[in-house]
């Protein structure tokens, strides 16, 4: 017994000549579906270069469409002739003309001579695929499809539906249970007979001209009708893409194709030489079989899948631009945000960079240069420190920052005096967590030693923005991870939103913080706030900065606060 | 309006749904506007098409669905022989050339060439929209139906697998997925020092010069007219165009089309018409595939050739751009800096985020 080849080809004829010299050679017969769409030269010239094989047989031609019955038409025509003329068949194996043998002929005789009475055929209830693109499995038995999903895909879309809606469905005959599968099989000789001959044939026929793709469900369901062995996988290796069209294979892939124990692969790129020289050269027996390792191929194109529907988040590029409404994080990478800190602990940043293992820049929105860390004219990624650079499209400045150093955690501080339009992406990112010093920004003011008139129009401007800040950071549709405490808070007890930084940002860090950074000196500081109320201006958001603010005095121990969310 | 109302090119047609969204999302009146600007553009090309003289026709020979290349250049002789053999090398089967009264040997060395047809003109080359209107005209005479490729002599194309799969691979992928168009954006290459410094010779990978780019500060915003994206950024941005961003020249583009006679480009091969053609990426998170034409123009060739567009006048914008490369020459001769990136390979730039496999694996 052997194992008889149905071929259906419709292009690459030149390739499927090769194939099936490849099996007829070595004791497969082999029977050729050819679309009758191929014009009558390409005919002549493939029967021309397999007419030495008396084994290769040509069946009649139907004209075969995407998603239709002709498909199972011109398998079972050409099924029934190989079961006819070649009465040595033992297995029957469907191929396509992209389908290219990778392990040798032989070890598929071996492995079909061993299980003498298995069909080898996917066949999965319809309750249990996954796979199916558009949502169509269970019905694509139990609507009418006729137009094309390809040529009217509104009016395929549209029929669909409006019986949806109206609750048209067709009566799925009995006995028949729909099973769904790829299309390439290996079947006995006794189960294809049975499927063949079956006294419901006619009916079935009728039926399945109706389904919907049904080269994926014909044999699939009507072989657990007749088969006790069926074994669910198929020989044949076909990965789909997310839109249902079959993954093509190139030279690149033998590496891989060299790790899989199927024993056909589909689909195979025409032009892909090495492979077809590798595996249909006479000394391809002879190759180093590795340990195959299917999920290696599984993996790679699970992965495609992903970047073509996911993508990287974080990522603006010529083919990646995801819009606002989709939501979602709009940076790469978790980063901090801090406002006011610095003017309070003159050593944050080294402090920072120290206890969050993270890269620290000053103020990166800062109106006269981009504060790099290290004070760097570029950074990263070509990042210049120009200002209208950096203007020019604020959200591009700050992804592209996160985006080159991804693998780095970025923080950078934050102010009222700062270029303000990178506000709103601020608030609206998952990955941003900001954390604010209300009112600190009158500190440095303070200690200005400018023009009283001046440090108050000043504050009340920076009150202003900051308070327009928080305001933003209050709405509802915030996504950002926020923690606001004002200037008195802070002064009262500096370690809770300390610590809260650290667990934040390094949440693996050890939990007591051995070091804190060093508050200025407030001494007075309550006193000029007075005096800017005097000057009638209102200093809201600092809180009740007490007057011995910031003397030595008994610290609450380094506790461990409960973390507010 | 039928072109607008209907995806032509039905299943698997990736910008058959944005389509249906623009009509009914920006009113007929707009798109109407865009058809007109459309074939203002295809008659333009056809009357400025009468300036192209053929000086020799070899696409005789041509069989099945050839893959084009389309080329304007002026005075490029030395750069022509490593151009020529490296798109040969990917696969293109037949260049379509303009030359634009060269002196310099260019088309002595290209009526040479068996695999390029060749055209001439002493018109201007600013008057033909910067050669796209004769670029168009040869688009549309020889390239409909074909995967067309229309690059200038310093623009060298990289994309997803592109040292192991020829460029036919991507284009039959192109088609089996309904797609029309395939981005790929300008990279600016440099030198590490002054131009000037390592001389290009004949046959040399200019690459092996300008081995540096810029490898994320690019600032992207969406065209609402035509959908496109606008990217700006790199070295030029970066050393050239610090005061003034938005002057500074677009890196997107769309060099890798399959013709139809009712296609236009709109400005280089930045963007086109039906703007359908200028979705080549994904809103929704995902990534399309994309590539990278490499840009050798910062060579030493650059001094001489900044200087000469300058006094012929004939060039993007009043010469704004090369005006600039002329000042920043003078004040900050070197385009490299610490943070430079090394070329090394397409999957250098793929993990880079400047170009994407997509879902092509």
């Amino acid at each position: 017994m052997t194992v008889g080849i149905v071929m259906l080809c419709h292009t690459a004829l030149h390739r499927a000549a090769q194939v099936a010299r490849h099996w007829a050679t070595q004791g497969c017969p082999v029977v050729i579906h050819l679309d009758r769409r191929v014009a009558e030269v390409d005919r002549a010239k493939l029967a021309a270069a397999l007419s030495n094989l008396p084994d290769v047989r040509f069946s009649a031609r139907i004209a075969c469409d995407w998603g239709t019955f002709s498909l199972v038409q011109a398998s079972i025509t050409a099924a029934t002739q190989m079961l006819r003329d070649f009465p040595g068949v033992g297995h029957v194996y469907l191929a396509s003309g992209s389908c290219l043998p990778i392990r040798p002929v032989a070890e598929l005789q071996a492995h079909l001579a061993a299980h003498p009475m298995t069909d080898f055929i996917e066949s999965v209830t319809t309750a249990d695929v996954g796979w199916t693109v558009g949502g169509l499995n269970k019905e694509r038995f139990t609507l009418r499809f006729p137009f094309s999903w390809k040529k009217q895909r509104r009016l395929f879309d549209a029929y669909v539906a409006l019986q949806r809606r109206l609750g048209l469905t067709r009566r799925i005959p009995q006995g028949i249970v729909p099973h769904l599968g790829s299309q390439w099989w290996c079947l006995t000789r006794a189960s294809l007979q049975a499927i063949l001959s079956h006294p419901d044939r006619a009916r079935n026929d009728r039926y399945f001209r109706r389904v919907w793709i049904p080269d994926e469900s014909y044999f699939q369901t009507l072989i657990r009708q007749v088969s006790s062995r069926v074994e669910s996988r198929s020989l044949t290796l076909s990965k789909f893409d997310f839109q249902g069209r079959p993954h093509v294979f190139y030279d690149d892939h033998l590496h891989l194709l060299r790790r899989t124990d199927a024993f056909v692969a589909r689909k195979i790129w025409s032009q892909a030489d090495l492979l077809y020289d590798t595996y249909l050269s006479p000394t391809a027996d002879q190759a180093p079989r590795l340990e195959p390792t299917p999920g290696k191929i599984d993996r790679l194109f699970a992965k495609a899948v992903e970047r073509r529907l996911k993508g990287r988040p974080g990522l603006y590029m010529q083919s990646r631009f995801p819009t606002k409404a989709r939501g979602g994080n709009r940076s790469a990478a978790p980063y901090g945000v801090f406002e006011g800190f610095a003017d309070l602990f003159p050593d944050f940043h080294p402090w920072l960079a120290r206890v969050a293992d993270a890269r620290v820049h000053g103020h990166l929105f800062a109106p006269g240069r981009v504060q790099f860390a290290g004070e760097e004219r570029v950074f990263k990624g070509g990042l210049s420190d120009s200002v209208t650079l950096r203007d020019y499209n604020p959200r591009s400045f700050l992804t592209n920052l996160i985006w080159n150093s991804r693998g780095e955690r970025q923080c950078f501080q934050f102010g009222p005096g700062d270029a303000q339009e990178i506000a709103p992406f601020l608030a609206g990112d998952p990955n941003a967590s900001i954390m604010i010093v209300s009112g600190a920004f009158v500190i440095p003011l303070w200690q200005s030693g400018l023009p009283f008139a001046e440090i108050r129009a000043e504050a009340a401007r920076l009150q202003k923005i900051e308070a327009d800040f928080i305001e933003l950071l209050n709405a509802p549709d915030t996504k950002a991870r926020i923690r606001v405490w004002t200037l008195a808070d802070l002064v009262e007890d500096r370690v809770e939103p300390l610590q809260q930084i650290v667990d934040w940002l390094n949440p693996r860090a050890p939990h007591r913080m051995t070091e804190l950074p060093q508050m200025v000196d407030l001494t007075g500081f309550s006193a000029f706030l007075q005096e800017l109320r005097n000057q009638g201006m209102q200093p809201v958001l600092m809180g009740d900065v007490p007057d011995t603010a910031g003397q030595p005095g008994a610290y609450p121990g380094l506790s461990r606060p409960q973390l507010a969310k | 309006m039928k072109r607008w109302a209907f995806c032509r090119a039905g299943a698997g047609c990736d910008e058959g749904r944005s389509r249906k969204a623009l009509v009914f999302g920006m009113g007929l009146m707009s798109a109407y506007k865009l058809r007109l600007r459309r074939q203002y553009l295809l008659a333009r090309a056809y009357r400025r098409g009468s300036q192209l003289k053929s000086v020799v026709n070899r696409m005789a020979g041509l069989r099945g669905q050839p893959i084009l290349l389309f080329s304007t250049m002026r005075n490029e002789r030395v750069r022509l022989p490593y151009f020529l053999d490296y798109y040969r090398k990917l696969g293109v089967d037949h260049f379509l050339i303009v030359d634009n009264a060269s002196t310099d040997g260019t088309r002595e060395y290209l009526l040479d060439q068996a695999d390029v047809s060749l055209w001439s003109t002493d018109a201007g080359y600013k008057q033909s929209r910067f050669g796209m209107d004769w670029m168009m005209h040869l688009l549309r005479r020889h390239g409909v139906g074909n995967w067309c490729l229309t690059v200038d002599v310093d623009e060298f194309l990289v994309y997803p697998f592109c040292e192991t799969r020829p460029l036919r691979a991507l284009t039959d992928w192109l088609d089996s997925a309904g797609t029309r168009s395939f981005s790929s954006m300008i990279l600016d290459m440099y030198p590490k020092g002054a131009m000037h410094e390592q001389p290009y010779r004949e046959g040399q990978n200019p690459f092996d010069i300008a081995q540096y780019f810029d490898s994320g500060n690019y600032t992207i915003s969406r065209n609402p007219t035509f959908r496109n994206l606008w990217i700006q950024g790199g070295p030029r941005a970066r050393v050239f165009f610090a005061d003034r961003p938005k002057k500074a020249p677009a890196m997107n583009k769309i060099p890798l089309v399959k013709w139809d006679p009712s296609y236009a480009y709109i400005s280089s091969t930045h963007m086109m018409l039906p703007r359908g053609l200028n979705l080549t990426y994904e809103t929704g998170g995902g990534e399309k595939p994309s590539g990278c034409l490499l840009h050798a123009k910062f060579l030493d060739t650059f001094a001489l050739k900044a200087e000469e567009e300058l006094q012929r006048g004939q060039h993007y914008a009043q010469s704004h751009e090369y005006r600039a490369y002329r000042e920043g020459i003078a004040q900050e001769r070197d385009l490299w800096c610490n943070w430079s990136e090394k070329y090394i390979n397409w999957r250098q730039l793929e993990i880079l985020g400047l170009m994407s496999k997509g879902n092509w694996a």
